[in-house]
């Protein structure tokens, strides 16, 4: 027998992007609270199926609802106006909370290193041992707010306020797939190689994404991850194993 | 069934309506920079709208075809010659085995689309062919074309006089509205954002009345304007969020990044306005080089524009669905591969 999900009630404003795009902001400052209500919000909303709306993404305080003005009636004031009306009707009762149906993922990382060639700089700046950050780290509760910057990248927020460093002055121009990087309690694990300005405590042996996998992306809004700590031989050997199992397909 | 790519052009990769319902995902959406263009060449040889068109920068690519087939080029006019012959923009043309299509001089407008009755060949990477180039997906391998790639169409021009149906397709009638073809507007009409009153108020009459040019430092993910400073009266930190094609960004720095087709999905710069859709088109047209003003509008009007553009493009569809119909029958046998929008 399923229970019948609580229900948050919630505060909001929202606002226009533009022409085609509204947000529904659900707070002003990131926090566990926040972004729970922002993923149930989204799972409201493309329940609801509302006219025009043709994609939903959420992000830690807010949800983006992407529309086709052309498919609402204009009749009675701006489409923009005809949408905001659907959602203060969606949102009157306040919302189910959506919590429980989340996943818990492993995060396999080594730490330090090659891999975290920011991690001794990282713990001296917050007069720690770079065990006591790795430990930090791990046990810090880590969810995916949010994905972007690039295919599959994951936003993580720290809880753990030791991890509110501030970025980098000057970014680094490659970082490769997998890195673990932090900065201002925020987390993301690279998809592939790109530019970086946060700072570089790890990697993973794990493809956040990949076109030949199906789902190609790993992680989801909604996430929970736990990162367990592995030794350089761990990431080598599961490295391997994986390049293996890919000329095997 | 093929086009030979003699020469590649500068920039040529295949786009549709971009890659939707993946943004929560991190997946950009890409797709056609000058949604109008694109639609209007796939229009014009009966295709559906979501339809991939090669979209050229600048300087198109010479290519011959290997069999008949009808084509369209709409947006930039970068001068369009079968064999040498100089051909019109916006009609369907027929192309014969073994014609040479190239592009002899740019005239206007910086991207033309070309749509070929019923499609290219192209790999499908979450719901669209559209090419997004960083991650190397969708389109012709993912890529911008090079010399010596053959590209697959759908279906050839059947076993059908050929004389027959070109004469056939230049007699058909075929009338643009204006807010469907080039306005050679320099104003780009915008939308206040939320944080609009958070910039300085020197800032917010500077982007109304001063002009911004648009920098060598632009391609299909944004262009970097050059114009006066602008800066928020109190700076602060952003949380990321979705954005959209056209948001007005302000990094650090005051100079202002318009939001184009290959934008990252989130974004966390202070944002100042944003680009009305019903001009897009416009943008997408300009090259480096070119100025330009904005001037505000508010979101019932922009909405009621865009509307109005949906619905000449609707008018125009329906107009042209003879187009369809007169290719079909060329076709034989009349095999059903790709179904158009009703």
């Amino acid at each position: 027998m399923s229970e019948i999900p609580a229900t948050l009630k919630t505060k909001y404003s929202i606002r226009p992007q533009g022409d085609r795009c509204l947000n529904v902001d659900f707070g002003d400052a990131i926090s566990p609270e926040t972004g729970r209500i922002c993923l149930s919000a989204s799972a409201a909303f493309r329940a609801a199926d509302l006219p025009g709306i043709f994609e939903i993404v959420p992000s830690y305080i807010s949800v983006a609802l992407h529309y086709r003005p052309t498919a609402l009636s204009m009749a009675h004031g701006s489409a923009y106006e005809m949408l905001t009306e659907r959602i203060h009707d969606l949102l009157k009762n306040g919302l189910p909370d959506l919590t429980q149906e989340s996943r818990v993922i492993e995060i396999p990382i080594c730490y330090g290193g090659t891999h975290g060639p920011d991690l001794i700089d990282i713990a001296k700046r917050i007069n720690l041992s770079p065990e006591e950050v790795i430990a930090r780290h791990s046990q810090s509760p880590a969810m995916v707010y949010m994905l972007g910057f690039a295919p599959g990248c994951p936003y993580v927020a720290l809880l753990d306020p030791v991890f509110a460093i501030p970025r980098r002055d000057v970014p680094v121009t490659a970082v490769p797939a997998g890195a673990v990087v932090v900065a201002n309690r925020q987390n993301l694990i690279y998809p592939s190689t790109l530019p970086c300005g946060w700072h570089i405590l790890g990697a993973t042996p794990l493809k956040m994404f990949d076109v030949q996998r199906n789902p190609a992306v790993l992680l989801a809004p909604g996430d929970h991850l736990k990162f367990v700590p592995i030794s350089l031989d761990e990431f080598n050997d599961m490295k391997h194993a994986q390049e293996v199992a890919e000329l095997c397909v | 069934m093929s086009f030979e790519i003699i020469k590649p052009g500068l920039m040529s990769t295949f786009q549709d309506l971009g890659r939707l319902n993946h943004q929560s995902l991190g997946i950009p959406v890409a797709g056609a920079l000058d949604v109008n263009a694109h639609r209007l060449a796939n229009v014009l040889v009966g295709n559906s709208p979501e339809m991939a068109t090669l979209e050229m920068t600048l300087i198109a690519p010479t290519l011959r075809v290997t069999a008949p087939a009808c084509i369209a080029l709409s947006g930039a006019d970068l001068g369009p010659a079968i064999n040498g012959f100089a051909v019109p923009m916006n009609r369907p043309l027929v192309l014969r085995e073994g014609d040479t299509l190239s592009f002899v001089r740019r005239r206007h407008g910086a991207r033309a689309y070309m749509s070929v009755f019923c499609g290219y060949s192209l790999s499908n990477m979450f719901g669209s062919t559209s090419t997004y180039l960083r991650s190397a997906i969708g389109g012709f391998n993912g890529r911008a074309l090079k010399q010596k790639d053959v590209i697959q169409i759908n279906r050839s021009i059947g076993d059908t006089d050929l004389e027959l149906l070109a004469q056939n397709l230049w007699d058909f009638k075929i009338y643009l509205r204006a807010s469907l073809v080039k306005s050679g507007s320099t104003k780009i009409r915008i939308i206040k954002s939320a944080q609009w009153a958070d910039f300085t108020v020197e800032s917010r009459a500077n982007l109304i009345t001063q002009p911004f040019k648009v920098t060598p430092i632009s391609d299909r993910m944004g262009y970097r304007l050059e114009g006066p400073e602008l800066k928020l009266s109190q700076p602060r930190q952003m949380i990321s969020e979705s954005v959209v094609f056209g948001t007005i960004q302000v990094p650090v720095g005051g100079q202002a990044i318009i939001l184009m087709a290959d934008r990252q999905t989130t974004g966390g710069y202070p944002k100042i306005a944003y680009v009305a859709s019903v001009d897009h088109p416009l943008l997408a047209q300009m090259m480096p080089g070119d100025t330009f003003t904005f001037s505000l509008i508010d979101i019932a009007e922009a909405q009621q524009l865009d509307l109005k553009r949906e619905q000449d493009l609707e008018d125009l569809e329906q107009q042209l669905r003879p187009i369809r119909q007169l290719l079909e029958e060329a076709c034989t046998p009349a095999i059903e591969c790709c179904s158009i929008q009703t």
